[in-house]
């Protein structure tokens, strides 16, 4: 018998803080957030928004990067203050959470669907798993190179349809 | 300020001077690589040691007594007081050097960032925990490039084995504890470099052996990064590195 597939302990952990939170209409105004090289990714859906919590008028909100030196992480703070400030709240801390590490687990099924759509294959559930062509489904692919456009991709090649295409790296 | 705080300041300042000057050097390959895919890897690898080398910074600002920032710390420090390995600061070389140095420092860097997702303080290992994911698959790739250079033409094998040649002598100085470190390894702050060489000499040689590859000699070694004893090389390197905040101060994206 297989084992069944469980969320993991972080996952859940950050779904609960969502799920309890004192302030749900904060969370689901950041859902207007996007990772700024893949817009139809929310930073909620990326993984990368772990809490938002609200004190009188002052509001927190932690957020995990997902690689070290990735520069979309700059823009994604500076969004999540702009969609605040818009919506009336002046007093803003975005804090930056280095652990527990960031996890392609944490991606919600939705965004795993919006990347398939995009072009762009899903995270595998191991390093040593290849994608499915987002094109045509293929499964025979092979990787062209370890690293793509951005640090979170690699570079595949279909060998069906012969397209090209970005793979989200699973880590 | 304790005794302490220092020794941590100087063990946060020497990862994050380790990791700067590498994914300075990694960059250089930017239009330079062999082809565009690997351009791309180089700058991507790159990046992920100046992340790495930004999180380290961060953190020693906040221990900083002089209360420079992340930047000051990275930017405006001269080469004497630069606090990383040499093997980090050597030239590119061509490309086989570089694969060499990668493949070297990925084995050691995985050790090490496992060793130190353990570190009884918190930031040091939440770092860690977050460079580890990235060491692992830095290895992957520059694992291969060791096969297929060092097991590829009689002309990538030669070159392959003469840069492990060169840089074997800067390997012996990754597995010596700094003053700092010998402090905060009662504590459990530390990794004890020293220990992790058994497991890197496993990973190394076997690594070898399957790319055709003869381990160099142990006869010669070259140290003194950690006390801030640099190569000729260092000082070109920081003038380009840090040339925009010498010229304009302070100056922002």
């Amino acid at each position: 018998m297989g084992a069944i597939p469980l969320l993991h302990q972080e996952c859940l952990e950050r779904e609960a803080r969502r799920r309890e939170s004192a302030c749900p209409e904060l969370w689901d105004l950041l859902d207007t957030v996007k990772d700024p090289e893949i817009p139809v990714l929310s930073i909620w859906e990326l993984g990368v928004l772990q809490d938002v919590q609200r004190d009188g008028d002052k509001i927190t909100v932690v957020i995990t990067p997902t690689y070290s030196g990735c520069p979309a992480m700059h823009a994604m703070q500076q969004d999540v203050e702009r969609a605040l400030s818009d919506a009336g709240w002046s007093q803003v801390e975005v804090r930056q959470q280095l652990s527990p590490a960031w996890s392609t687990r944490w991606m919600t099924p939705q965004a795993r669907q919006a990347l398939a759509e995009y072009g762009i294959a899903p995270p595998c559930t191991n390093q040593n798993e290849l994608p499915q062509c987002p094109q045509c489904h293929s499964e025979q692919v092979d990787r062209i190179s370890e690293f793509g456009s951005t640090a979170c991709k690699a570079l595949y090649k279909c060998r069906d349809c012969l397209e090209p295409f970005d793979y989200f790296k699973c880590l | 300020m304790t005794t302490d705080q220092t020794a941590l300041l100087q063990y946060a300042l020497g990862e994050a001077d380790d990791a700067l000057i590498l994914g300075q050097r990694l960059c250089e390959w930017c239009y330079h690589a062999p082809y565009l895919e690997e351009d791309l890897a180089l700058a991507n690898v790159s990046l992920d040691f100046l992340g790495r080398a930004q999180n380290f910074y961060q953190y020693a600002a906040q221990l900083d007594p002089q209360q420079r920032t992340a930047d000051q710390l990275a930017m405006l420090r001269d080469s004497r007081e630069f606090r990383n390995l040499l093997i980090v600061e050597l030239p590119i070389g061509d490309f086989a050097f570089t694969m060499a140095r990668q493949f070297l420092l990925d084995c050691f860097y995985v050790e090490f960032m496992t060793a130190l997702q353990g570190s009884a303080d918190p930031n040091m290992a939440g770092i860690a925990a977050k460079a580890i994911k990235e060491s692992q698959y830095h290895l992957r790739r520059s694992h291969e490039w060791l096969l297929r250079l060092g097991d590829g033409t009689e002309e990538s094998h030669r070159r392959m084995q003469i840069a492990l040649d060169q840089i074997w002598g800067y390997t012996m100085e990754m597995f010596e504890n700094s003053p700092a470190e010998n402090e905060l390894l009662a504590e459990g702050i530390a990794v004890d470099r020293s220990a992790l060489k058994p497991a890197w000499d496993t990973r190394v040689n076997t690594a070898l052996v399957e790319a055709t590859l003869s381990r160099p000699e142990d006869g010669w070694s070259v140290r003194g990064g950690r006390d801030g004893i640099h190569t000729e090389h260092h000082g070109h390197l920081l003038s380009e590195l840090q040339f925009l905040q010498r010229a304009y101060p302070g100056l922002e994206w």
